[in-house]
């Protein structure tokens, strides 16, 4: 029996948060402030996202922890033995079967589906805090849909690099109002954002913001309309599972510039390689890999 | 294309105020000033130090709230306007030039970007076509097409002045509020700026307030003048006037002392 | 009638000089008809130059009334005034006065150009005058701030010119400028005068005052406690 309180915080601050949580999905993309608690993990460890699934979880939850689409890094581990430990809930590493995902800068490359919730966590959530670096100011913006200042970013961008430079943590316009920044997501993944089945949760822990795209809601990434937005990935196939459409972590492989592609989502390629797919690293007999 | 005069002589100001007073606390930042300005006008405010010329036109400009006095521009009163709309009107119709031009730009963004901001502010969206009038106003202020990728800060006072200037002109301000444009900058550098200036205002029908401490300036580019002491307005008029036929005895003095080159 | 000076009157008040009060002129009347050149005359400070400037609408009227063209400058509006002397009142002053490094053309062709004009239109009105006061080409896109004052002379007389004002004032045109170059500014003034406008002037050169001026009016009589 755990000495805990259910998911580590009391019940009213996960009342607090649960209220910040619902205006988050009443206004989408909007940053709501709340009042982040000490975890027992510094900030910059996913301090927003913890608190944020805390308050989400009941007892039939089912949980996965995924850091960079790995179920295996040490973060991801912490995490999922936290809950474990706070909250007894069952955890999993196959997307299909979780009904929270918590996730650090990855969106998983098995389709959402309604029920399921996915949080992410933010280190700044705030898309133009590199540009002004007021917050009174960056305030004002929000309220009065000032954003020409984002669009001088991507146009830096350009000038600089001749194309929108920015790779991960794209700006994005949700419903037509709020700019928003994703969490340090690939620009690849930003297409899954809109019209997800869905609820996408925001914490911000050390920033003390919370912010939501409930499902089904109109997600547009920023761009020009000579320099259109393209979510783009390393153009390979996965070296395992041979997957072309998701999103490939590079692996240094030797010294001499060996180096092989392979998934990011542990989860998915795992089951493509389940179901018998292979790639051009993985022979199709278990003799090992080259 | 038949070459308009810019300055029709309109019947309506482009922007009327009466009896401005801005008070912090006991002290009189500045008290009952009324003018009308219309389109096309200079008007110069000169005054020393604490004249109360710089509360004044912070006051006009929006930055900050008189304690009484009426403000209107094309008829709309601004005091009575939400936030949303000075902000959208200082981004639009008007336009401020700091006498430090690091105040009036982004130091961390290209001169590009700089000229380019408030286009994209108001909802450009190509961008071959905001390169292109960027560098247009580029030239128009006199610096270089390959210098649109450099940040402000490789860019002499002068040419930041001169960005400032082209930042605040892109989108067709009506009415331009500068507050010293030339101090700071070597004299020869000055005189270029103010030619520059004289001919976008004539060019561009634009109307300005100009908040200055230099005759010489005021002489060359404002149509009226208003000279303040003491944060009352004591006297004003047509420039040339004003400057040679004082009538207040504090604008017989400013005059007089002018050292003559 | 061009010009309308009905008892004009004017004080000097030096506020930091013990409040020195100096009546310069009282009772100043006098007419400038359409294609007429009335020469202003008397001593040395007499109020020649007073006089003009406060048609011009640069020294304040004290009393009376000034009207150029219909509007009485000595209670116009500054806007009025502004726009009287871009369309219908010029004036040639005896000294040069511009913005630094801007180049003669331009300076002569901006009365054109603040009316409107073409800019080639302006440019080109501007080339001939400055032709025809003997400028060579060569200095024409150089600031005049740097030229002799003969030259300055003739390029602050090309741009009076450059619009042909219906009311025109005229202090020394002819002043520090060879004999040729005075033959170009009289003839200016006598085209002026042939395509109607009223001319006001200041000349101390007998031979330009004989050749131009219509009448003569002696501002003396103008002087406060003078014998009318």
């Amino acid at each position: 029996m755990s000495d805990y309180t259910f998911a580590y915080l009391d019940e009213q601050t996960k009342r607090m948060i649960r209220r910040a949580i619902l205006k988050g999905v009443a206004i989408p993309g909007y940053q709501v402030p709340f009042a982040s608690r000490e975890m027992p993990m510094p900030y910059g460890w996913g301090t927003g996202g913890v608190q944020v699934t805390a308050a989400c979880l009941v007892p039939e939850d089912r949980l996965k922890v995924i850091d960079q689409g790995a179920d295996d890094t040490t973060n991801a581990v912490s995490i999922r033995r936290f809950f474990q430990r706070t909250a007894g809930v069952e955890t999993t590493e196959a997307t299909a079967e979780a009904t929270v995902i918590q996730t650090r800068h990855r969106i998983p490359e098995t389709p959402l589906t309604e029920g399921q919730i996915l949080v992410y966590q933010v280190p700044i959530p705030e898309p133009l805090r590199f540009l002004e670096p007021r917050e009174t100011e960056t305030r004002k913006m929000h309220e009065l849909e000032e954003y020409g200042l984002m669009h001088v970013k991507l146009y830096e961008d350009i000038a600089r690099h001749g194309q929108i430079a920015t790779s991960y943590a794209y700006p994005v316009k949700v419903e037509g109002r709020y700019v928003m920044d994703p969490s340090p997501i690939p620009k690849f993944d930003n297409p899954k954002l809109g019209h997800s089945p869905a609820i996408q949760l925001f914490g911000a822990g050390r920033e003390q913001r919370i912010y939501a795209i409930p499902p089904y809601t109109q997600v547009v990434s920023l761009d020009f309309e000579d320099h259109p937005f393209t979510p783009s990935k390393a153009p390979h196939d996965c070296d395992l599972c041979g997957a072309g459409e998701s999103y490939l972590d590079e692996v240094i492989t030797d010294d001499r510039g060996g180096r092989m592609f392979v998934c990011s989502d542990t989860d998915f390629c795992a089951s493509r390689r389940a179901a018998g797919h292979h790639g051009a690293l993985s022979a199709p007999e278990p003799e090992g890999v080259a | 294309m038949t070459h308009q005069p810019k300055f029709l002589v309109a019947d309506q100001p482009l922007f009327a105020v009466e009896g401005l007073t801005k008070r912090y606390g006991a002290r009189i930042g500045c008290a009952d000033v009324s003018f009308d300005l219309f389109p096309g006008e200079v008007l110069g405010i000169v005054g020393e130090s604490g004249s109360g010329k710089s509360t004044l036109l912070s006051c006009l400009a929006g930055h900050q709230r008189p304690n009484e006095g009426r403000l209107s521009y094309a008829g709309r009163d601004v005091l009575a306007m939400g936030e949303t709309e000075r902000r959208r009107l200082a981004r639009t119709d008007w336009a401020f030039v700091h006498q430090n031009p690091r105040d009036g730009l982004r130091m961390g963004v290209s001169a590009g970007g700089n000229v380019g901001e408030r286009l994209m502010a108001v909802g450009a969206r190509h961008y071959g076509t905001i390169r292109a009038t960027a560098t247009d106003w580029l030239g128009r202020v006199e610096i270089a097409a390959d210098r649109i990728d450099d940040r402000p800060s490789a860019f002499s006072g002068g040419m930041q002045q001169r960005l400032q200037i082209a930042r605040n002109l892109v989108t067709g301000p009506r009415l331009v509020f500068m507050d010293e444009p030339t101090g700071g900058l070597d004299v020869s550098v000055q005189a270029r700026l103010l030619d520059l200036l004289r001919n976008l205002v004539r060019d561009l029908g634009l109307s300005a307030i100009i908040v200055t401490h230099d005759l010489a300036v005021v002489r060359l580019l404002a149509d009226r003048l208003m000279v303040m002491k003491d944060g009352r307005v004591v006297e004003q008029g047509l420039t040339d006037q004003v400057l040679d036929d004082p009538q207040h005895g504090y604008t017989q003095l400013l005059v007089s002392s002018v050292l003559q080159v | 009638m061009m010009i309308q000076i009905r008892d004009l009157s004017k004080t000097f008040t030096l506020h930091n000089q013990g409040g020195a009060v100096i009546p310069v002129m009282a009772g100043a009347t006098l007419d400038v008809a359409a294609g007429e050149c009335v020469g202003l005359v008397g001593a040395s400070g007499a109020g020649k130059s007073t006089l003009m400037r406060m048609v011009w609408g640069n020294y304040r009227a004290g009393g009376g009334s000034i009207r150029v063209g219909g509007l009485d400058v000595a209670r116009a509006t500054p806007r009025e005034i502004i726009a009287l002397r871009r369309r219908t009142l010029g004036y040639v002053s005896q000294f040069l006065r511009v913005v630094p490094r801007v180049p003669t053309i331009e300076v002569v062709a901006e009365p054109l150009l603040l009316l409107g004009s073409p800019p080639e239109a302006a440019r080109a009105r501007a080339a001939s005058l400055l032709t025809r006061l003997n400028i060579p080409e060569r200095l024409w896109s150089l600031s005049p701030t740097t030229f002799s004052g003969g030259e300055q002379q003739r390029v602050n007389i090309a741009r009076g010119f450059a619009h042909a004002y219906p009311a025109l004032l005229l202090d020394e045109p002819t002043a520090s400028l060879d004999s040729e170059n005075r033959e170009v500014v009289l003839r200016l003034i006598e085209e002026a005068k042939a395509t109607g406008s009223a001319i006001l002037g200041i000349f101390h050169d007998e031979v330009a005052r004989d050749r131009v001026c219509d009448r003569l009016v002696d501002v003396r009589a103008f002087t406060p406690g003078a014998m009318t």
